[in-house]
């Protein structure tokens, strides 16, 4: 009984913790946004790898994303006789929601988990040691460039997957369901309004700020990392930092989605 | 303190204006483990210092503590008359650009090459033009024998050029103080022969304060000015080779002569041990 409310006191104490220091690492790593030198050509090198490398499993997905809701919608939407109104659903869904949530996922399996599983390494391999004896703080030299391009391409990212997913419901809608091309489109014009559009920018935002500081906290951490060490360590914390920011991003969307609606 | 040390220290030690690095009274831990236990050192300018001990005798966390990587639980690090743990992020910047160290595995950056991993230092903290610190990065492979491995990755170089790819980062400041953990570790002899030259080189070529942390007796003879044995967190002897060598103490005439330690075993206890939670 005792030994049960220890170890739940144990846990507890562990977790408030890990908050703490994994708020204090976000922080040094905003404030580091500040210090010089910039290092532009690792900030470059971190849009391609977290941005344009991602683009084919973000047209994919946005792809087939679409052409499910279009399959989808057509057949609530026929129940009600209102098929008319299949470009809106599809855009409203897509922009409002799926958009910047399946954008984020896409993201933590591919950047989280390898940014994760790299920032781990860089620590087992002593590198950050490396880097703080040249007087180089980590913060700025490894983080800085990996969070900023994350805000950078994760909003772009979801953007491209909103117009990929309106393509393929469009596909789905004209081709497939013999619905007319220019209502599919006029109804999305009609429907979407700025606040709509800035919802998805906000969402996709908050999402590259919580997948990416997550990931390289976890990583940069993994030495503190309980009974394991070495690549079982930098396997836990892989797995740890996908599930936890997968998780904190849906819980984020409900809040952000209740403040936004 | 042992006598062995009172009495080395009074022939070795320093005078105080030659001391570029004082430790004084150092303890240090890892929460509850204490490891390090009252450790006094001195180091004088253009000096090598060994610090020799098994493993678990509390080598690197001494050598933590001397970078600011770890912060001590009591005592202080004094290096060029800045006390390292109460002195301000600046001059501590400032310190640590007059330091190079280099790690037992290299620590070079896998993201980018040999040779961008040497340039980092000049690239972060010097005005110098691309194709001087294009120079002087060749200088410095060449220094280390790794002339032609500048494009490679680190992920392609074996141990022994790691390290020296290593070394050739932590002196490319040309700093005036070299920490250098487990130089031989995990090389054959002919490699760890030719590291040891290069240490020697590089103090008669620079005259660096260099601190060798390592168990490998061989090199350790081969390049200190002075050894300091550290043996449970604690130097149980400071001198220079020979009188390392001609030391009665017992734990330093065991780590010299590869005795391992004896173990008393308590039977009680030890069955006890055994047994304990079996039915």
């Amino acid at each position: 009984m005792f030994s049960n409310i220890e170890k739940l006191g144990g846990r507890t104490i562990s977790v408030i913790e890990e908050l703490g220091r994994l708020g204090h690492f976000l922080l040094t790593v905003v404030t580091s946004i500040f210090s010089r030198p910039f290092g532009w050509k690792e900030l470059v090198k971190q849009i391609a790898f977290i941005g344009a490398r991602s683009m084919p499993i973000i047209l994919l997905s946005g792809l087939f994303t679409g052409m499910v809701l279009a399959l989808q919608f057509y057949d609530v939407l026929a129940r009600f006789g209102s098929v008319d109104l299949m470009g809106s659903a599809v855009g409203l869904s897509l922009i409002q929601e799926l958009g910047p949530v399946m954008t984020a996922l896409m993201v933590i399996a591919r950047v989280g988990s390898s940014t994760c599983a790299e920032i781990a390494i860089m620590r087992n391999e002593q590198q950050f040691d490396a880097l703080t004896c040249m007087a180089i703080s980590p913060y700025r030299y490894v983080m800085v460039p990996r969070f900023l391009a994350a805000v950078i391409s994760i909003p772009l990212l979801t953007a491209i997957f909103n117009v990929i997913g309106i393509i393929g419901g469009y596909i789905v809608g004209v081709f497939i369901k013999d619905l007319s091309g220019v209502a599919y489109m006029q109804t999305i014009i009609d429907t979407i309004t700025w606040s709509d559009l800035r919802m998805s920018i906000v969402k996709s935002l908050i999402f590259a700020v919580i997948v990416i500081w997550i990931a390289m906290g976890k990583g940069f951490y993994v030495h503190l990392e309980k009974g394991v060490s070495g690549a079982e360590a930098v396997g836990r914390v892989t797995t740890k930092a996908v599930v936890a920011s997968a998780i904190t991003m849906l819980f984020a969307d409900y809040i952000a989605s209740s403040f936004l609606i | 303190m042992s006598d062995n040390q009172t009495q080395s220290k009074t022939a070795q030690e320093p005078s105080k204006d030659q001391v570029l690095i004082q430790v004084n009274q150092l303890d240090s831990a890892y929460g509850e483990r204490k490891i390090l236990k009252g450790i006094e050192l001195s180091v004088k300018q253009g000096e090598i210092l060994v610090i020799m001990g098994g493993s678990g005798s509390g080598k690197s966390t001494l050598l933590k503590n001397m970078l600011g990587l770890m912060q001590p639980t009591r005592g202080e690090i004094i290096i060029d008359k800045m006390n390292i743990n109460t002195v301000d992020k600046q001059q501590m910047l400032k310190l640590r650009r007059t330091m190079g160290v280099a790690f037992q595995g290299g620590a070079l950056l896998s993201s980018m090459s040999v040779g961008d991993n040497i340039k980092l230092p000049l690239r972060q903290h010097t005005d110098l033009d691309e194709s001087t610190i294009s120079i002087m990065t060749r200088l410095k492979l060449e220094l280390m024998n790794l002339a032609g491995f500048e494009d490679l990755m680190p992920s392609e170089l074996s141990g022994g050029m790691l390290k020296r790819a290593g070394l050739a980062r932590a002196v490319i400041m040309d700093p005036k103080i070299l920490f250098f953990d487990e130089p031989s570790a995990g090389l054959d002899p002919v490699t760890s022969v030719e590291l040891d030259q290069l240490i020697l080189e590089l103090r008669k070529a620079m005259n660096m304060t260099i601190i060798v942390v390592t168990h490998e007796l061989e090199s350790a003879f081969t390049i200190a000015d002075r050894i300091a044995v550290l043996y449970d967190g604690e130097i149980v002897k400071t001198g220079t080779v020979e009188e390392i060598k001609a030391c009665d103490d017992e734990r330093v005439a065991n780590l010299i002569n590869r005795k391992p330690r004896e173990v008393q075993i308590d039977g009680e206890k030890y069955l006890s041990r055994l047994t304990e939670g079996a039915e």
